[in-house]
């Protein structure tokens, strides 16, 4: 106990040391550090996170100092990178998925003075710590619509990672809207409980396609999904999920959410040189920038297209919300009211289906 | 023909090409570990074989030379090994390890520029008219060559293990290195040999997962897929025709739990995820147990230098 104890209080000194404890004049140069949790080659959504941190580097050349380290397991050793990247010298440590939040905040505790922030989740148990995330929700229902008007056997897919209120909330999303537009279709949902398999991916993918689903959105975060699409020689389409995956767009991509983290991070370490830092909970969406709607391809009927590109400006002037009420729960209890938005709450702990779609959430 | 909403002549079709990697990788681990060597490092050596095999295959454009070059890059991954464990005598175990981790960092720096390329596909070897007849269409004929390929491995490693010379001293190098060298083997060419013979097959079957499984480049796409493969070896008792079932039956039910799931099945997802883990290594724990000896190598692992 002692000594951990002692580790502890040297490790902060250290830190404390390191990074001068003098936040409110700015720092001179700020060492900005990424913990990924798969690699940067994934095309999806590490990749996005490491185009973001070389937007990063791009703004503040010398003035910022980048550190990353890939393919972090979510769990103990993500607490040990976390802490060898505090005591390494970082001054902001960017954890940039869901399942670090146990890790971000211990390690948060034992170094004070350097800033955490942690992608996707919503406990900020310390003043150092801060929680970012986008609404990718608001893209789900622009591929929702899109899935609802392309489909022909009326059933579409969704290929979930892990059973978070972020997956369910755009498992959701994705279903009112293609419901909205297509009162006969039918979702199946696949859980492969992986952030990054590619085989798996595509067996999921095979075997939404074997059943007839013609429609394919995916929250993992590799192209496998695409590829294996693309195997059926244009019958069944997929959107690109995290980054723009452009190289399936003479194929099976019709269109992708693309997470823009640059524009955040650039905010955060230049908040953190002139020293207006402050924690904070963002939650942006279409509007801020940080989710993009990728160019939506020609496969697309113009009306159609024309059609998805009104919901998301709509969306993005803020006068649609994807959960607008009626809306009830799976269970057929009523969530929200007429003409009601979901508030923000409910849909950071969302752990339900809305009424329409079958199969149970694994708890 | 319907079972709850899954096609079973789909679900077959489907396995057997989703078992190929494993199956391949596993039956070159199986030739390795009958010869008494324990490479842990066969998840490097897949994903390099992925890499390897995809890098040819853009650049030729011929998947067949994807296929050869996925072998090439596996078996000089483990010649490495080889070099380290039967000329330096480095424990097998830690440099197994170690080549795992080299394997994916390698493949990593050399996938750089790679993402995104599609790769030639791989098609259906035998014409159209063959694979569209009814159930054994899709079973029997509907796949591409490797596929074939790994079902004739499985029976000529059975074969040569079991019924000719060279297996006889592979296997007797495996179970005692002592008495091999006394007869006059050469103890540690024989297992390179082996080594490099199980590179080549763990390559190959990476390479299937980039050229044929997920058609792509994407860092460690093999995901783990190495590691089942060693799990299997051992439970199938180092038996080519057990290896062959342990494989299709993980890859059959992973395979079989996302079209429950699909099918929107009232089994709770969490026990599909891990039965595919659980029912393979059921299955093969039953089918050795009551044998005396677990069949495991004598030698395994142990590391031969003739001045003992």
């Amino acid at each position: 106990m002692k000594r951990r104890n002692l580790l502890a209080t040297a490790a902060m000194g250290l830190s404390l040391a390191l990074t001068g404890g003098a936040f409110a004049q700015g720092l001179d140069k700020v060492k900005a550090c990424f913990v990924y949790v798969g690699p940067i080659g994934d095309g999806g959504w590490t990749y996005q996170h490491h185009q973001g941190a070389m937007a990063l580097k791009e703004k503040f050349g010398d003035k910022v100092e980048i550190q990353y380290q890939e393919s972090v397991p979510e769990g103990a050793d993500a607490e040990r990178v976390l802490t060898q990247m505090a005591l390494g010298g970082c001054n902001i440590i960017f954890t940039t998925s869901f399942g670090y939040m146990d890790a971000t905040n211990a390690v948060a505790a034992k170094f004070p003075n350097v800033k955490f922030e942690h992608a996707t989740g919503f406990r900020r148990d310390y003043p150092n710590v801060s929680t970012y995330n986008a609404r990718f929700y608001e893209g789900r229902a622009v591929e929702g619509l899109i899935a609802g008007r392309m489909t022909k056997s009326n059933k579409i897919g969704y290929i979930g990672s892990f059973p978070i209120p972020e997956v369910i909330m755009g498992i959701n999303s994705y279903y009112l809207s293609a419901k909205k537009v297509n009162p006969n279709v039918e979702l199946s949902v696949v859980w492969a409980f992986t952030w990054f398999d590619p085989a798996k991916e595509a067996d999921a993918a095979k075997a939404l396609i074997d059943q007839g689903v013609d429609v394919i959105a995916s929250h993992t975060d590799s192209t496998a999904p695409l590829a294996e699409a693309a195997k059926t020689d244009g019958k069944v389409i997929g959107f690109g999920q995290a980054s723009d995956m452009a190289e399936y767009k003479d194929g099976p991509r019709v269109t992708s959410i693309i997470d823009n983290w640059g524009p955040y991070y650039i905010e955060r370490v230049g908040a953190l040189l002139d020293g207006t830092y402050e924690q904070k909970d963002t939650w942006a969406g279409i509007a801020g920038g940080e989710v993009l709607i990728g160019e939506i391809t020609d496969k697309v009927p113009a009306d159609v297209k024309a059609e998805a590109e009104a919901l998301r400006d709509s969306i993005a002037a803020g006068t649609y919300h994807p959960f607008t009420g009626p809306i009830n729960k799976q269970d057929g209890s009523p969530w929200l009211a007429e003409g009601q938005v979901a508030p923000d709450a409910d849909l950071l702990g969302m752990n339900f289906y809305v009424e329409g779609i079958v199969g149970d959430i694994p708890q | 023909m319907d079972l709850g909403g899954i096609n079973p002549v789909v679900l077959i079709a489907t396995l057997m090409a989703s078992a190929v990697p494993i199956l391949l990788a596993a039956l070159g681990e199986t030739v390795v570990e009958r010869a008494g060597v324990l490479n842990l490092g066969v998840e490097g050596m897949m994903v390099i074989g992925a890499l390897g095999g995809f890098v040819v295959a853009v650049q030729t454009g011929s998947p067949v030379l994807g296929f050869i070059g996925g072998a090439v890059a596996g078996a000089a991954l483990s010649l490495i090994f080889a070099l380290l464990t039967q000329a330096f005598l480095a424990n097998q175990v830690a440099t197994g390890l170690a080549l795992t981790l080299f394997g994916l960092g390698v493949s990593s720096l050399g996938g750089q520029g790679y993402n995104g390329i599609k790769p030639p596909p791989t098609g259906q070897l035998l014409p159209d008219a063959l694979a569209d007849l009814p159930v054994v269409g899709p079973i029997v004929f509907g796949h591409d060559w490797v596929v074939y390929f790994s079902i004739a491995m499985t029976a000529v490693l059975w074969w040569v293990l079991k019924s000719t010379r060279i297996g006889l001293i592979i296997r007797a190098v495996g179970e005692s290195h002592e008495a091999a060298h006394a007869l006059g083997y050469k103890v540690n060419r024989i297992r390179l040999g082996c080594i490099a013979f199980g590179g080549a097959m763990a390559g190959m079957g990476g390479a299937y997962v980039s050229l044929a499984r997920v058609p792509q480049w994407v860092d460690g796409i093999t995901a783990g897929a190495g590691w089942i493969a060693l799990a299997i070896v051992v439970f199938a008792s180092w038996k080519p025709w057990r290896v062959l079932i342990g494989a299709y039956l993980f890859g059959g039910i992973t395979v079989l739990q996302l079209n429950l799931q699909v099918a929107g099945s009232g089994i709770p997802v969490e026990y599909l995820s891990m039965a595919p883990y659980l029912i393979t290594i059921l299955v093969l724990v039953i089918m050795s147990a009551g044998r005396k000896a677990n069949g495991a190598p004598a030698a395994l692992g142990q590391n031969f230098h003739a001045s003992r």
